[in-house]
């Protein structure tokens, strides 16, 4: 079983990126928890078909059990695909087809029969890698085209806690620092974001929060997720910098009352400073309908120069070019543990943090060639 | 040791097991119905808890042990909601009255419910057993489980002598738990609340006699069972991998259609779909359990999934067997048509459901 070779799902990609990142697609590979089940459900349909293969070519190979039909020169091809060579080829060929689609099968045996997990914060990992992530992913790469730099100052493991600004009417900027962290951080790892109690109260938004690993902003599960050694994503701005108007742009708001250093200096984790430039510009609100948004109970309605005039075409955001940037670690571990509960030195971290985010974000906007590009 | 509640199919059970224990010398089970299952030789005394005389009951008996398990959601038969609340308040408080007046009492478990924590989407993701709700159940059985536990509060303040252990199960199930889940399990169609898709925590029946039992006798080595614990198997299910694993297919409803379809269904007395029980099938409600490992010293002996399997397996199969399914998706893998290499595009928008 050790030797069958497992692509993650969302192969799409790999045409283009396998040749730049191939160690990180293995990784992921390899990392995946299922993968030996995966292998082996691919292998279960291979077997039902194997008496019509076995006429056509009569080859059927272990590792390649879908491989059943092509011909005999792209042998070459399968080959090169092994595990032992270290080369991950990308799969323009039918076998490469044919593998997709049945792990693609495989993925919906599990999914329509429950055969998956969840931990205790409905975080789906199987359904966040393979569906959501990619879902995301072109918007990431194609849409906003996003520029990662710092990624090292990001541990390999045990827990940190991320804090970013805000902006951007919508939330996009927390669901793309997710996939940068994801893709770019060579453990890829997980970020856990910690979401407003809105989201939570939303039909459908709420189950894919959930799924895609948040959960509320509160230190009780912020401290349960870095206990636990997970990497947790906070943006203290909360509902003032989102909803901020495009005239304060880049202007970060008050960061909540600092519950999040005392968090972390609870939890000892590292607090990683991270500035989000050109989520700011997606939807430019230039006012804020109050009372429709009293009447619908969110904390503002935006209007921008295409939204709603234009419907649903105006809640199109504006591509942007992103950046995100990981700033230095703050370490937290030298404090006593009394200095949770000590405001001043709160205030001046939380001050620290901000200053240095605030900083990065003038020094990214000077470096900014157009918003645009 | 005095049981109440042993008409129950739990408490029957409870009390057929602690009779093997070698510390328990007498068993006097207590209803005011007579069970149909037996009680494998434990005195049975047919009275009523809400009435005094249960007081004379447990004077008479003289047991220092009382493991209450009379607080339930439904009712036994055909008794209408009033008579279970007034069982689990008033019951509650005649049952403490008597146990207060008794100098014979050295220890008091509750059953209780996860409920006690509500259900709301502000709530934290796990309770401890020290989160306060961010709102109170409104009614139903989650507040008769509050003031039950209320009640219990003031009487281990009077009563600081007596050991008192509240145990805070989650949804219990096996293949015999008659409880409002399990009935909604049972149902052809699940109808779910749609855009929610909660997390589900469930406790084996086997775990629960287990951990009465370790209340309800004297604290092991370097554990203490007085206090207040939550119990529940390790992991989380989703409503949807429940309904996946079932086989019984989902009507998502949105909210209000929902909670009129409940009352509905409550009217004509099907099940007891109860507002806290949509409340439960919305949000969703997981709790931590380290204080019951920790210090309780109880491992239980099934995770959620395994709970849950155990429970499908005495179940009738629903309209889409998990076998089937899988069947199924492993015949449109054996197509000739898929294996000419056409990609199903459709696959990850479907999943993603």
């Amino acid at each position: 079983m050790a030797d069958a070779k497992v692509i993650p799902f969302d192969d799409d990609r790999s045409r283009g990126a396998a040749v730049q990142r191939p160690a990180r697609r293995r990784a992921a590979g390899s990392r995946r928890k299922g993968g030996g089940e995966q292998a082996a459900a691919v292998r279960e349909p291979a077997a039902a078909r194997e008496p019509a293969a076995g006429r056509e070519s009569g080859v059927v190979r272990e590792v390649q059990p879908l491989a059943g039909r092509i011909p005999a020169q792209e042998d070459v091809h399968v080959t090169r695909e092994n595990p032992e060579t270290g080369v991950t080829q990308p799969p323009h060929d039918e076998a490469g087809l044919e593998q997709r689609v049945a792990r693609g099968l495989a993925f919906l045996r599990r999914r329509l029969t429950g055969d998956y997990e969840v931990d205790d914060f409905g975080y789906d990992e199987e359904l966040t890698d393979q569906v959501l992530m990619s879902l995301l992913r072109p918007v990431y790469e194609k849409y906003f085209r996003v520029d990662v730099k710092g990624i090292e100052n990001i541990p390999a493991e045990g827990g940190a806690l991320i804090v970013a600004n805000h902006s951007g009417t919508l939330p996009l900027d927390g669901l793309m620092m997710q996939v940068a962290v994801h893709d770019r951080h060579p453990a890829n790892r997980h970020l856990r974001l910690l979401a407003a109690d809105l989201v939570f109260v939303l039909p459908v938004v709420n189950e894919l929060a959930r799924k895609l690993g948040h959960t509320l902003a509160c230190a009780e599960d912020a401290e349960r997720l870095l206990g636990q050694g997970e990497l947790v994503g906070v943006m203290p701005e909360g509902f003032k910098g989102i909803g901020k108007p495009f005239g304060e742009r880049y202007k970060l708001q008050r960061f909540g009352r600092g519950g999040f250093v005392s968090t972390a200096l609870r939890k000892g984790v590292p607090i990683i400073p991270c500035s989000i430039v050109g989520a700011e510009e997606i939807y430019p609100m230039i006012g804020n309908a109050k009372t429709l948004a009293r009447v619908l109970g969110i904390p503002y309605f935006p209007l921008t120069p295409t939204f709603p005039w234009l419907g649903p075409l105006g809640a199109v955001p504006l591509p942007t070019k992103w950046t995100i940037q990981f700033g230095e670690p703050i370490p937290t571990d030298g404090y006593p543990p009394e200095a949770a509960e000590d405001p001043m030195l709160m205030f001046n971290l939380t001050d620290q943090v901000r200053e240095q985010i605030q900083h990065t974000l003038y020094k990214l906007l000077v470096q900014r060639r157009s918003v645009f590009f | 040791m005095l049981v109440t509640g042993v008409a129950r199919q739990l408490g029957g059970r409870f009390v057929r097991r602690i009779q093997h224990d070698p510390e328990v010398d007498r068993v006097i089970a207590v209803d005011a119905v007579l069970p149909e299952h037996h009680l494998g030789g434990a005195d049975f005394i047919q009275t009523d808890i809400r009435q005094p005389t249960i007081a004379r009951v447990l004077a008479e008996s003289g047991a220092d042990t009382v493991v209450h398990m009379d607080v339930t959601g439904t009712p036994l038969g055909s008794g209408s909601r009033a008579t279970v609340k007034e069982t689990n308040v008033i019951g509650t408080m005649q049952l403490l009255g008597a146990c207060q007046k008794s100098p014979n009492v050295k220890r008091l478990v509750i059953k209780s419910s996860t409920n006690v924590y509500g259900s709301a989407p502000k709530d934290p993701a796990v309770f401890t057993e020290t989160t306060p709700p961010k709102s109170l159940p409104s009614g139903g059985f989650a507040k008769d489980t509050v003031e039950v536990e209320g009640y219990v509060r003031g009487f281990a303040r009077r009563r600081p002598d007596v050991a008192v252990c509240v145990l805070r199960f989650a949804n219990i199930l096996g293949p015999t738990a008659d409880t409002p889940l399990a009935s909604y399990f049972s149902l052809p169609v699940l109808p779910t609340v749609l855009g929610y898709d909660p997390r589900l925590q469930f406790v084996h029946e086997d775990d629960v006699i287990e951990v009465l039992r370790i209340a309800s006798h004297e604290p092991a080595r370097g554990t203490l069972n007085s206090g207040t614990f939550n119990v529940a198997g390790d992991g989380v299910l989703l409503l949807s991998q429940c309904s996946r694993r079932l086989g019984r297919p989902t009507v998502p409803l949105l909210l209000p259609a929902v909670t009129w379809a409940g009352s509905l269904v409550r009217t004509l007395g099907m099940t007891d779909f109860s507002p806290e029980q949509i409340r439960l099938l919305t949000h969703g409600r997981v709790v931590d359990t380290v204080q019951m490992r920790d210090t309780l010293g109880f491992r239980p002996q099934y995770t959620t999934a395994e709970t849950f399997a155990d429970f499908v397996r005495a179940q009738d199969p629903g309209l889409l067997p998990p076998r089937a399914v899988a069947a199924a998706v492993d015949r449109i893998a054996a197509l000739p048509a898929l294996s000419g290499g056409r990609t199903p595009t459709k696959t990850p928008t479907q999943s993603a459901n």
